[in-house]
């Protein structure tokens, strides 16, 4: 009984604090007409109202001064943590998981339907050069890397419902702690695969009304037409562009979280680098997902182009017909007509 | 049970920052790291208040929410801890906490993170109570020892209030009631959501 009352006393007193805003803690951003009407202010919520009051005139971002060095401590509160909070817990893990669980399943389904797609005239034993030796060291130095830093990544969002009930926490906290340095020193060798790749490639990769009509064929994934194609088709430009573009977000986004407070100074800048990070990076693995899938069991003869560099004629004049008359027609001994690379310099 | 929380009564704070000195000699703070800090807001205007915080020990704690390796626990008493063997120092907890409590020493390369630290409300970490090892790591016990956190003790204005949350913001209640007014009881809303009452 006694505690009912003083509970109603707590209400009593709380109702008080309408009184208490206007007096108490007028921010400096309140415009002079509202600090000298204290009785048209709203009356009081039950609670904290002042902190309400304050983050509602200075945007959320209740900031102060304080006399310890780091001066990131002046900001008091910052109630949007709530946010980032629920977007790490539940947005990021819906968008992983539709995205990557989803092009599992596309690709699963599709390989059911379709299977692997042959080479339609068989293999000739004829091969010609399709990526030099410095081009697949650049792909293969963004692949491995990035197949690392997506493992690790998948870890840090996904690791603590799916591996740690197995691992146990020690366990898991150890393989996290590696993970966690191999994601930020690969990030540079990563980087430099994507740049590479970008200066090598950008030539080839320039979009033109040939990709659309690869597209509107089905780029020969759908039927069994295959639309001609430079050297590199509709579909190889998408995953090239989003290499490119995706792949150098995911590093800046990276190397401003390296270096926390370093080139983003605010709290929410942090934030955000952190959740386009993890949304990107999610995004990239679900594309690569089916550029891997395409590359070795979806299309016979399309993985030697980057084992070996050689693909076979016939792989090559049924994937990219107006590439191999270039490098035919630009054959030994023969000039190259304008803008046609030489056969064996690409 | 007690729900432990803080209330700093910021009509009363002084800024005097006896509390983070306090915080520091108790628990053996090392150099650059602040559990507790106090914040003065329009300073040198009208409305000037200083608020003393440190981490507020949440309900739903957007740390352990966050946290990739669940390093995070919550005892019976309604505060928050977390495991400094478990932490990787990724400082996902520091985005996501609304009061800037976790604290990293900063290690190595680049902006490395070494194990997160932070308020533990006095209660020491997931070792045995008061024992050396607890406290190298986290600092002193003194709710296991029927004491509550230094900071809130040594106030000379009593303005920092610590114990359980019906009872501080009861008493916080009665000052608002006796003196006519009140500031509200800072972060309650973003830490407790609707479990407010002071």
């Amino acid at each position: 009984m006694t505690r009912l009352i003083t509970r109603l006393r707590g209400v009593l007193a709380a109702a008080m604090f309408g009184l208490g805003i206007a007096l108490a803690a007028a921010p400096a951003a309140v415009t002079p007409a509202a600090a000298q009407a204290p009785a048209s202010q709203p009356p009081a919520a039950p609670s904290a109202v002042n902190e309400q009051m304050l983050f509602n005139y200075l945007q959320g971002d209740v900031r102060g001064r304080v006399t310890i060095p780091d001066q990131r401590a002046a900001l008091l509160i910052q109630p949007q943590g709530r946010d980032f909070q629920h977007f790490l817990r539940t947005t990021l893990k819906w968008i992983g998981g539709i995205a990557i669980g989803g092009m599992l399943a596309v690709l699963v389904l599709f390989y059911m339907i379709r299977g692997k797609v042959r080479i339609e005239a068989g293999l000739s034993g004829r091969t010609i050069e399709r990526f030099n030796g410095l081009e697949r060291f650049a792909h293969w130095l963004t692949a491995s890397t990035f197949i690392i830093l997506g493992i690790t990544g998948l870890n840090i969002s996904f690791g603590r419902d799916l591996l740690l009930p197995l691992m146990g926490p020690e366990a898991f906290t150890a393989w996290s702690q590696w993970g966690k340095i191999a994601h930020n020193f690969l990030s540079f060798p990563f980087t430099l695969g994507v740049l590479l790749m970008l200066v090598i490639w950008i030539k080839d990769n320039i979009p033109n009304g040939d990709d659309l009509k690869w597209f509107a064929a089905g780029g020969g994934l759908i039927g069994h037409g295959h639309p001609p194609a430079r050297r590199f088709n509709g579909g190889q430009k998408v995953v090239f562009w989003s290499a490119v573009l995706g792949g150098g977000a995911i590093a800046v986004t990276g190397f401003i979280m390296m270096f926390p407070f370093q080139f983003v100074t605010t709290m929410e800048g942090m934030q955000l680098a952190t959740q386009l990070h993890g949304i990107i990076a999610l995004l990239m693995i679900a594309l690569i997902l089916a550029h891997v899938y395409i590359g070795s069991i979806g299309i016979e003869g399309a993985f030697a182009a980057m084992g070996s560099g050689k693909v076979d004629l016939n792989w090559a004049k049924e994937h990219h017909a107006v590439w191999v008359e270039e490098v035919m027609s630009g054959g030994r001994g023969a000039s190259a007509p304008p803008g046609a690379t030489k056969a064996g310099a690409d | 049970m007690a729900r432990m929380k803080f209330l700093c009564d910021s009509d009363r704070c002084i800024e005097c920052n006896a509390c983070v000195t306090a915080c520091k000699n108790e628990n053996e703070v090392p150099w650059g790291i602040n559990r507790r800090r106090v914040v003065t807001i329009n300073d040198g205007k009208p409305g000037e208040r200083s608020i003393s915080m440190a981490c507020m020990h949440c309900t739903d704690a957007p740390c352990a929410a966050v946290c990739p390796v669940d390093c995070f626990f919550t005892t019976a008493d309604g505060v928050v801890l977390h495991s400094k063997d478990l932490c990787i120092g990724c400082g996902y907890c520091f985005y996501a906490c609304p009061f800037g409590a976790p604290q990293y020493p900063r290690l190595g390369n680049f902006g490395t993170r070494g194990k997160m630290d932070k308020c533990t409300y006095c209660a020491g970490g997931p070792e045995a109570d008061n024992t050396p090892a607890e406290y190298a790591k986290y600092g002193a016990n003194r709710l296991a020892e029927g004491k509550l956190p230094i900071c809130a003790e040594m106030c000379s204005t009593k303005a920092l209030l610590a114990g359980d949350g019906d009872i501080i913001a009861q008493i916080y209640a009665e000052r608002v009631t006796r003196r006519g007014y009140g500031s509200g009881a800072w972060g309650w809303r973003t830490a407790y959501k609707d479990m407010t009452t002071g």
